[in-house]
């Protein structure tokens, strides 16, 4: 990705009379009244915790992902818990090893296509009339952003333990998935980036 | 105005947010720098977004209009 920059103005800094007291003391440094603005900055970037498998928060996270990386920024999302299953791979129906496992996903199916939402599903009427609605107002699905997505070069992180407990191995997620990792890594990314969210 | 020489034309029309601009993205993506590329959309809201994206990315914004409900931007890639 090439590194896109904001023309920043130079943003003089506000004065601290303390600070100025102090400078006024023999010996004691002057203040830095106007830092100079770093000349080569990173590349901004946002990092999304997408925690939920729900219609109503996967559809947001992709949305900014993609509109994030549309707009030249670096984006991750951290693929953790029941926001693990949108990104379970086409045709795999069961996952797991043990049955607990495999009851959970055969009670919330895995899949893009296979969202829920959290609230007035009812039973799978509420996500067919967002979907009619959705086709009706021209809106893109939550496959052709995840599509838009990973054209785009936004990097899905799946967690670890979460892939550990549902029993979803590597081969059970899309393809184009990044390394699994966990809490620290999400922790260190989110606390270097412009921007980070928990959806 | 001087006549601009379009590159690519993106027809977003129909299309709501954020595919207006995320087609136009990619569209840019296989362009040299310097294209111009030609956006008409109907969604309402692309207006303020097609002026945001490009601060944000640095295209220039050569145009922005309406015409009956239909929008269109020219950009030039940066």
């Amino acid at each position: 990705m090439t590194t896109e920059l904001i023309d920043r103005p130079a943003v003089a800094l506000p004065v601290d009379p303390l600070a100025h007291a102090l400078a006024d003391i023999d010996g004691w440094p002057e203040p830095v009244t106007n830092a100079p603005i770093e000349a080569e900055a990173k590349t901004k970037d946002l990092v999304i915790v997408n925690w939920s498998g729900e219609l109503d928060r996967v559809w947001p996270t992709l949305i900014l992902a993609s509109t994030a990386a549309a707009s030249g920024f670096r984006c991750r999302v951290f693929v953790t818990f029941w926001g693990l299953l949108p990104f379970v791979r086409d045709g795999v129906r069961i996952t797991g090893e043990n049955w607990m496992q495999r009851m959970l996903s055969f009670m919330q199916r895995p899949g893009i296509d296979h969202l829920r939402l959290s609230k007035m599903n009812f039973l799978g009427m509420g996500p067919w009339m967002i979907g009619r609605l959705r086709r009706q107002y021209g809106v893109a699905s939550p496959r052709e952003l995840l599509e838009a997505c990973q054209a785009l070069g936004v990097e899905f992180i799946p967690c670890q333990m979460s892939m550990d407990m549902f029993g979803i191995k590597r081969d059970d997620l899309i393809d184009g998935m990044a390394e699994p990792a966990g809490a620290a890594t999400a922790i260190e990314i989110m606390t270097e980036a412009n921007a980070s969210l928990f959806i | 105005m001087a006549l601009i020489e379009i590159t690519q034309l993106v027809d977003a029309r129909g299309q709501s947010c954020p595919m207006p601009i995320v087609r136009t993205a990619q569209a840019m993506k296989t362009l040299p720098s310097g294209a111009v590329v030609e956006v008409v959309a109907t969604d309402p809201g692309s207006v303020k977004d097609f002026a945001a994206w490009c601060r944000s990315t640095g295209h220039q914004l050569v145009e922005s209009s309406s015409d009956t409900a239909v929008y269109r931007f020219v950009i030039r890639r940066k």
